[in-house]
């Protein structure tokens, strides 16, 4: 499903250029469940972001479903993003006047869906997270852990093949952290390709195929499982 | 994203900030109500003084002596003493013309009317019996000067109803003798009161027969000559004879200027529409100042926003759909603000109609109604642009690292 071949990326930090990514190659296929570790600055968000289409890469080339995504515009890009790609933030990215539901909602109002099936959509999906009795509330009348179920529920909108997890758990407590992995987990059982980023090694190695990262450059994990 | 959803979201956010979209949509809103103000200022000043004319009749023809060169205002070339004057004779050659239906001859000066140890400082109009048939004035009481020889200076006169009233109270006007200047006149009527024309009140008219006023103020030349045309159609004709005969009794000069009603209307018409079209456009500028308070706004707004923006990047909008979005809020606050405008434009010229009793009905032009709310949202679309376009542009994983 997804091909990197030698992607690195770079930035300009004062007259210094950084290998956020530096020729980074990995074959994600579908329905995977994967880690990615390593300290803070060694490229993990960048690597997210890239898998995730919100930046590209300065080298190499990035196969999604066997399409070189350098190729594609502005449009084409952000219908990948919409209906292949759920994003989950380490601090939810919820938008602060929209109600749960109204948060939830947005995906598919971006693609366009008419209001009634909307409606019937969010309903199954804030069930499906726990929140059907929140649906009303805004986000600063939610917990943490309810707030990352809201952006759980958002990433499954438009039923996307693979989700992205930045950090889920790192602005959470333990058990709401534990409840917000129990959950994740339970959407790769759906079949759906899920990539969490984490610097918690205990969340990490809960995932049976485990990247790390340090300075740019990505390997897998001793005991990893191919 | 169908744009009922764009509206929605936009709508949405506007609601966010009651405040500041509401002094947004004020500053917008009452650009275009001085506008709409202004313009049906104008508009009602101009119907006024089309109606003014009206009531002093359609079919009058004003002779004035001295050429004036360009077109435009010459009322005052009467005053210019170098050329040569207009005559009572001049205007007796008109009398006979076919198209002429009546020649009022005009001396104007003023001097105090005394009666009874009252005195007032009176406008005299000297003229002839004909001038009340030009004019259409009734009378309240007793008759108008008497026709005849315009050449005799009877010793009559006629009262506007403001200066009978000063000078006599109730009691009975008609029959009494007054004292005007050096002379002593016989009231014969006192004149019903037309109102105002032009700010002109025939309430302090004091009309004595032409010789009189000749005498009275040792003047020869006549201030004006009006001659009425028979009817509309008769207009031209009679402006064409009246000409005619003058130039060959001034011997080939034309040392005067002829005035239709219709070219005077006209010049004040073109003048006032120049003056509302000029007002109107002042006021156009506060629409610019509220256009860019307006993108002062949404550039805040974009700035504030930026993470959001990142998420809506995230979750698949393209730039387009970014741009639209508050492009959308834009166009929704100038919107506002133009609505609000418009009834407060109009509202503001109901009330200034009140309290401008000549001038109402006050409204604004529907051109002014039409123009100033779409440059309202044209300007606000315009100045929404480049905070949009600063939105659109953001780099969404910038955008989704600030929080």
């Amino acid at each position: 499903m997804i091909r990197l071949e030698h992607v690195s990326r770079l930035y300009a930090v004062g007259d210094q250029v950084v290998h956020a990514l530096d020729d980074v190659n990995l074959v994600i296929e579908p329905g995977e469940y994967l880690s990615v570790m390593g300290p803070s600055g060694s490229g993990k968000s960048t690597l997210l972001h890239l898998l995730g289409l919100l930046d590209r890469p300065d080298r190499g080339r990035y196969l999604f479903h066997g399409e070189d995504t350098a190729r594609l515009d502005d449009r084409h890009l952000a219908r990948l993003r919409r209906r292949h790609i759920g994003f989950v933030f380490q601090f939810f990215h919820l938008v602060p006047r929209l109600s749960a539901a109204g948060n939830v909602e947005l995906p598919m109002m971006l693609d366009g869906w008419p209001l009634p099936r909307r409606r019937a959509r969010v309903r199954r999906l804030l069930e499906a997270v726990g929140l059907a009795d929140r649906a009303r509330h805004r986000p600063d009348q939610l917990s943490g852990g309810q707030r990352q179920r809201v952006a759980i529920a958002r990433a499954l909108a438009l039923d996307p093949e693979l989700v992205l997890a930045d950090e889920p758990t790192g602005n959470l407590d333990q058990a709401a952290g534990h409840e917000i992995l129990d959950l994740l987990e339970a959407v790769v059982a759906q079949g759906r390709t899920l990539v969490l980023v984490t610097h918690d090694p205990e969340l990490g190695h809960r995932a049976p195929r485990r990247l790390q990262m340090r300075d740019g450059r990505l390997f897998e994990s001793p005991g990893g499982v191919g | 994203m169908s744009w009922l959803d764009t509206l929605r979201l936009a709508l949405g956010s506007l609601r966010f900030t009651p405040v500041r979209t509401a002094l947004t949509v004020l500053a917008m809103a009452i650009g275009v109500a001085a506008v709409l103000l202004l313009t049906a200022l104008g508009e009602g000043a101009r119907a006024y003084v089309v109606r003014e004319f009206a009531s002093l009749g359609t079919h009058l023809l004003f002779v004035l002596p001295g050429h004036a060169h360009t077109r435009g205002l010459s009322l005052a070339t009467g005053l210019v003493s170098s050329v040569r004057p207009l005559t009572l004779d001049d205007a007796a050659a008109l009398k006979g013309l076919p198209a002429v239906a009546a020649v009022a001859p005009i001396v104007v000066g003023s001097a105090q009317v005394r009666a009874g140890g009252i005195g007032r400082d009176s406008v005299v109009l000297g003229s002839t019996a004909e001038l009340r048939t030009v004019r259409h004035w009734r009378m309240q009481r007793g008759r108008f000067l008497d026709p005849g020889d315009w050449h005799r200076a009877r010793a009559q006169c006629v009262l506007g109803p403001t200066v009978a009233r000063a000078l006599f109270g109730n009691a009975r006007a008609v029959g009494k003798r007054v004292r005007i200047g050096d002379r002593r006149f016989r009231v014969v009527g006192i004149l019903a009161s037309v109102g105002r024309t032009f700010g002109f009140d025939n309430g302090e008219l004091v009309i004595v027969p032409v010789a009189a006023a000749q005498a009275l103020f040792d003047r020869e030349g006549l201030f004006r000559i009006l001659v009425a045309a028979r009817n509309e159609a008769t207009l031209a004709s009679a402006r064409r004879s009246v000409r005619r005969v003058l130039l060959r009794r001034h011997r080939g000069h034309e040392d005067f200027t002829l005035l239709t009603q219709g070219a005077l209307l006209a010049t004040f018409e073109r003048i006032l529409r120049a003056l509302t079209l000029a007002v109107a456009t002042i006021a156009a500028v506060s629409l610019g100042v509220a256009g860019v308070l307006i993108m002062n706004v949404q550039l805040i707004g974009v700035a504030r926003r930026v993470p959001e923006i990142g998420l809506l990047r995230a979750l698949g909008a393209t730039r387009g759909q970014v741009l639209g979005l508050f492009l959308c809020e834009s166009g929704l606050l100038s919107l506002g603000g133009a609505l609000a405008g418009v009834a407060a434009g109009m509202l503001g010229a109901g009330l200034l109609g009140a309290m401008l009793p000549a001038l109402a009905p006050l409204h604004a032009p529907a051109w002014a109604g039409l123009a100033a709310p779409a440059l309202a949202v044209g300007t606000g679309l315009l100045f929404g642009l480049l905070p949009a376009r600063r939105a659109a542009a953001l780099d969404p994983v910038r955008a989704l690292e600030r929080r």
